[in-house]
């Protein structure tokens, strides 16, 4: 992929909390520095700081981005180099303001003065539709929506892709979180091409739920930092097919098929058989 | 269900909860993108019994007002009796 010399603004975002932005943003923050590009990752979430934390940053934090909007420090003061992956910056949120103390133009120019410098610059939104959210989104150039697979969280990244689109954003790109193989195989959680048929937007990832991710998050080390887990693979391949390449999905790997489990299973399709027959069910 | 299913304790007829979660997913969006409400729905099948029945007997409960995949907005009207059966006299007013 030609580089320009202007980083992309990728904007984080899911409506609802919880689905894992944070830890997202983190995780391709790292896969990609890993990739030797320059990052600067961004906590959009003000009044409610978390990025440091997922990051293990935290006892680093002296400047953050008011202070930054407000004119305070230069963003190079502010930023947080980590020192673990070289080219990888954090730029925390203020804990003790408010979404309303920042406007959706000043968070445009702080992105806009970064863009110079590196090669991404990636904003963690805050849950919710509201300002916090219009702030992140206003200097995106690509939105990516995290979505898991639940009704409540697929219908929320529906509203927000209508949003992006309402702001003349292009169409967001979806990251599929926390997918559990072992459910999906049994049918009790929706698959990757289910929440596709529903939202018909480009999926960008799929992050398979995995214990590594909460232990590394315990520990304040992104798992994309250790390239062998499952979910850090897909974190450095999120971060491959940003940068252009086509990498196909990793296979979710699926529970072990017993005797049982396939016996039951082939009862189960022909059961489905006959309720589709039989047409009342 | 058959019984060698049942011995092995697994759901039978039932659907899986990951189809039923993509049926109501899909239900609930149809409403939250045409942006109308089952509460909605109702008041437009109620204007529709008003509308249609100057020219015709309604069946009790006979106009049901779906949205359906695509956007489709669906009114299915069934006539009473007494209209089939051709004794009945509307009044056009």
């Amino acid at each position: 992929m030609e580089r320009s010399d202007m980083a992309r603004v990728i904007t984080v975002t899911s409506g609802k909390g919880g689905v894992g932005k944070t830890t997202t943003t983190a995780n391709i923050g790292v896969a990609l520095a890993k990739r030797g590009l320059r990052v600067v990752v961004i906590d959009g979430d003000i009044g409610l700081r978390n990025l440091d934390v997922v990051m293990g940053l935290e006892n680093r934090v002296v400047y953050n981005l008011l202070h930054v909007i407000r004119g305070t420090v230069d963003a190079e003061r502010a930023l947080i180099r980590d020192k673990r992956v070289d080219g990888l910056m954090m730029l925390a949120a203020d804990q003790h303001s408010e979404k309303d103390d920042v406007s959706a133009d000043e968070m445009v120019q702080v992105c806009d003065a970064l863009r110079a410098s590196f090669d991404y610059v990636i904003v963690d939104s805050p849950a919710g539709i509201e300002q916090g959210f219009r702030n992140a989104l206003a200097p995106a150039d690509l939105v990516i929506v995290i979505a898991t697979p639940e009704v409540s969280s697929v219908r929320d990244a529906d509203r927000v892709i209508g949003l992006v689109e309402a702001a003349g954003k292009p169409t967001p790109r979806l990251i599929l979180n926390r997918i559990k193989a072992n459910m999906v195989a049994r049918g009790d959680m929706m698959d990757t091409e289910d929440v596709l048929d529903i939202l018909r937007i480009e999926l960008l990832g799929v992050v398979p739920e995995d214990e590594a991710i909460l232990a590394a998050t315990n520990r304040g080390e992104p798992v994309a930092l250790d390239g062998t887990t499952h979910s850090g693979r897909a974190f450095a391949n999120i971060a491959a097919r940003l940068e252009g390449e086509n990498v196909p999905l990793l296979p979710l790997e699926a529970a072990p098929q017993g005797l049982l489990n396939r016996l039951s299973g082939f009862f189960r399709s022909v059961d489905h058989d006959a309720e589709g027959r039989g047409g009342a069910a | 269900m058959t019984f060698l299913g049942r011995l092995l304790g697994r759901e039978g007829i039932a659907k899986s909860s990951g189809k039923v979660a993509k049926e109501r997913l899909k239900f609930v969006l149809e409403y939250d993108r045409a942006r109308l409400t089952p509460a909605q729905l109702e008041e437009i099948r109620d204007e529709i019994i008003s509308v249609i029945s100057r020219h015709v007997d309604i069946a009790d409960r006979g106009v049901e007002v779906t949205l359906e995949e695509g956007g489709r907005l669906v009114a299915e009207i069934s006539l009473s009796d007494r209209q089939i059966a051709g004794n009945v006299r509307v009044s056009k007013r």
